[in-house]
């Protein structure tokens, strides 16, 4: 872990870098711009001499009508403490930035986004193919003059259906009577589709040099879409050599529903019930992440009573999501469905409380900017405190029981898809997979929000990074989650669950915010930017489980196919997230 | 399946050692009633309304009850498809695929507002509005996401369903062979091949009526800063 004592003060690299990096100096925004020129050796240094060692995001933000594309980075350090935050803008016509895959090997994945979504191009990048969406898909559905096929207007709410209430078929209003679009004097019958060859292609002359004393094959096989151990539609090209993985290759966006481009046309509410199907597991979490950042562009803070209400849901979710991601990683290593019975029995009984509170299991809605959407109902807390103060914790042991020590488990576990620290900070591994890596970040320590910083816990961390720490980092975080909510059922006031009165229309000045919490899957970030008006500007989602995969492929290397499936299912994806 | 008094009716001749143990039914009957209690679903999930659908099948709702315990990895084993989730262009040619190799019968649920006509993301550039676009749907169930409960509902409605079937109509007892769903195609946007002439006539008429390539209007956009 680099944990050395940084060479160079902040204030020093930026001083040296005087008249090349330029404070932004909009409303409501912070951070530096720099010019693409010096981005690679200024990052250099900021990694090296500085400490920030941590990429946490990468994206872009289309300022059309002005004729420029900005690229905005969100850096840490893996030792705690706020962002620094780097832009670069370029024109719009042909935007190319510097890829920073070579200094940080985490951007690769959003930078293959922000091409795909923007049509921003990362010179130097390895493998800069569309991510999202298919190759020869026609157009960058992210900039602002990009509209899809139902397009009815700019924002929402449109002025067909409000006041007015009229309905509008979209399908009436498309010339193909369906969501598509096509270019002009398109001639479906001359098309051919552009297939995976060249992606086949690439990853066997990648691993084409490997001396053995037998003459072997290597062959190229698919996982997925459809497969039982991808949780969900995801699809995995591997390169095989007998059973051992030579290279393997993520592919997504099967279940890409535009979430940042209908979030961009939604009024800031509107937004709110979109977070819940990111990750359709922990949805209260992406609503907290959400109104943090909201509330941090409007500036202000909810009520005690809301903040414990908010702090309480968190961690049930917490718990919610790792006794489930155990049951179905129990999935991928052969106990089919037993374990995740047990892990559903507790589960349902936290998706009793969500609907309780919020009137739906899953899909909560629950968080308002300032606040939460209702109070507890009447026993709510009673059953809460039932439940952390003795049928989780119980159920907890029953659970450690049967598998920690249980000799299967460790077997297939143990000195499994090894991520070393460094390669875990390298890649932005986040969450449980960092923690596993042994680097204790956990942003309620490192960045505290939110009221975290009145309770005790320890961030749980592991020392040898393979599928076994990652079990036990989440055993030992849902034991930390009872603790918090220990103290929180304890400590709860009573009082308003709202500050101010509750609004249809959230007022939200102009400006940038990136609120980030620590959902159970990783750091989840929202990036927002307003510009006075109803809708956010840009709104882009930090989703830790699709940047946390591209880890996927290091930890993958050299591993047996069967083992591949459990290397899955201990990162801990949903979907929904992923692809968003 | 039958009621005691049903057994053994006056108007068949059943021999005096054999009444009350010998049931009567038509042929209709028996094949629907085994085939509505064995319906195996197919494990494929696509997105949240997944989630349900595994609730579904776990302790607390457990569909194996209705006779759906067995949920099939492979589309040759299964009866019915619960498309649980959103149903995006990237996704589709590989849902239709699979449709095509199950085998008769084979029966689609529409679980969740997203299968049913696109839900919450129906306006998303990559979304199917509606998995009927493409593939028959038996049971369209309404929720975002529908509860565990809905989905037994749902399957229900299916089992009605299949009591209403005769094997002398069954498509799949025709003589001419089942004729496969064609599977679409990624092009700059989505194709259905059933559609080609059509797409190729709009997009021209597109093309004169707006020689230009649409862009978005200026007004109404202000600049962030
Ligand atoms: S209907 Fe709702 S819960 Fe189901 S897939 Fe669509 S968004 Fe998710």
């Amino acid at each position: 872990m680099s944990v050395e004592k940084p060479v160079v003060s902040l204030a020093d690299l930026c001083s040296r870098y005087e008249g090349l990096l330029v404070p932004d100096e909009r409303q409501g925004f912070e951070g530096y711009l720099i010019s693409p020129d010096h981005l690679i050796s200024f990052c250099r240094s900021l990694r090296d001499d500085v400490g920030y060692d941590y990429l946490s995001s990468v994206t872009g933000v289309d300022n059309f009508p002005a004729e420029q594309m900005e690229v905005v980075y969100h850096f840490y350090r893996t030792t705690g403490g706020p962002s620094f935050n780097l832009k670069l803008q370029v024109s719009r016509h042909n935007p190319v930035v510097p890829s920073l895959v070579p200094l940080y090997p985490g951007a690769d994945f959003q930078e293959r986004e922000a091409w795909d979504l923007l049509g921003i191009r990362f010179e130097g990048h390895p493998d800069l193919r569309r991510i999202m969406m298919w190759e020869g898909f026609e157009g960058f559905p992210l900039r602002k003059d990009w509209r899809e096929p139902f397009f009815e207007d700019e924002a929402k709410p449109f002025k067909s259906r409000w006041p007015d209430g009229q309905v509008i078929r979209s399908e009436d209003q498309n010339p193909y009577k369906n969501n598509v679009r096509y270019p002009n004097d398109f001639d479906p019958e001359q098309w051919t589709p552009v297939g995976d060859d060249a992606l086949y292609k690439g990853m066997l002359n990648l691993s084409q040099n490997i001396q053995s004393e037998f003459k072997t094959d290597q062959i190229v096989v698919n996982l997925g879409p459809q497969h039982p151990s991808t949780h969900g539609v995801f699809r995995m090209v591997v390169v095989l050599e007998g059973e051992t993985v030579l290279s393997l290759k993520p592919v997504m966006g099967y279940l890409h529903r535009n979430h940042e481009k209908i979030g961009e046309r939604n009024t800031f509410l509107q937004n709110m019930p979109f977070t819940d199907r990111l990750d359709y597991i922990s949805s209260m979490s992406n609503n907290f992440g959400y109104a943090l950042a909201v509330e941090k562009l409007m500036g202000i803070r909810p009520p005690e009573r809301a903040e414990y209400i908010r702090v309480m849901m968190a961690e049930l979710t917490r718990f919610l999501n790792h006794i489930f991601s155990i049951g179905f990683l129990l999935n991928d290593l052969g106990a089919f469905f037993t374990p995740a019975l047990y892990a559903i029995e507790e589960r349902e009984l936290i998706l009793d409380v969500f609907e309780a509170v919020s009137g739906s299991r899953m899909m909560c809605n629950y968080f308002r900017f300032g606040g939460v959407a209702r109070d507890l109902p009447d026993g709510v807390l009673e059953k809460i405190k039932e439940l952390v103060n003795d049928r989780l914790p119980r159920k907890l042991e029953e659970f450690e029981r049967y598998l920690t020590k249980n000799d299967l488990v460790r077997i297939r576990c143990e000195g499994v898809g090894v991520l070393s620290p460094e390669e875990a900070i390298a890649l932005s591994a986040a969450g449980p997979i960092l923690r596993a890596s042994g680097v204790p970040y956990d942003v309620r320590r490192a960045d505290p929000y939110s009221i975290y910083d009145r309770f005790d816990f320890d961030v749980a961390y592991g020392l040898h990074g393979d599928i076994y720490d990652r079990y036990l980092v989440r055993v030992e975080e849902m034991r930390q989650s009872l603790r918090i909510l220990k103290q929180v059922v304890r400590d709860i006031p009573e009082g308003p669950i709202m500050s101010g009165k509750p609004q249809y229309q959230a007022r939200v000045p102009p400006g940038e915010a990136y609120g980030r919490v620590e959902g159970p899957k990783g750091e989840l970030g929202f990036y927002v930017v307003s510009n006075g008006k109803p809708n956010p500007w840009r709104y882009h989602v930090r989703a830790p489980s699709f940047i946390n995969l591209t880890s996927l492929a290091t930890m993958a290397k050299n591993q047996k196919i069967a083992d591949v499936v459990a290397i899955l299912g201990s990162i801990d994806i949903v979907l929904g997230e992923v692809d968003r | 399946m039958m009621d005691e008094d049903r057994l053994s009716r006056e108007e068949f001749s059943i021999p005096v050692e054999l009444q009350r143990q010998v049931a009567i039914a038509t042929l209709d009957k028996i094949y629907n009633w085994s085939r509505r209690n064995s319906l195996w679903p197919m494990m494929f999930g696509l997105a949240c309304c997944a989630i349900e659908m595994i609730g579904a099948a776990a302790g607390r709702y457990d569909f194996s009850r209705f006779g759906t315990e067995v949920m099939r990895p492979s589309p040759r084993q299964a009866d019915v498809m619960i498309v649980s989730g959103t149903v995006t262009k990237k996704m589709i040619p590989t849902i239709v695929r699979l449709y095509n190799q199950m085998g008769e019968p084979k029966y689609v649920i529409a679980m969740g507002a997203c299968a049913s006509g696109g839900g919450p993301f129906k306006e998303g550039y990559n979304v199917v509005p509606g998995v009927d676009r493409f593939v028959p749907v038996d049971v369209y169930i309404p929720g975002c996401p529908p509860t565990p409960q809905a989905l037994l509902y749902g399957l229900i409605a299916l089992q009605k369903k299949i009591d209403t079937e005769s094997i002398k109509t069954a498509r799949w007892y025709k003589k001419e062979p089942s004729v496969p769903i064609p599977i679409p195609v990624l092009g700059p946007d989505l194709i259905d091949p059933r559609d080609l002439s059509a797409i190729k006539e709009r997009s021209q008429k597109k093309s004169q009526e707006e020689p230009e390539a649409a862009t978005g209007d200026e007004e109404g956009i202000v600049h962030v800063s």
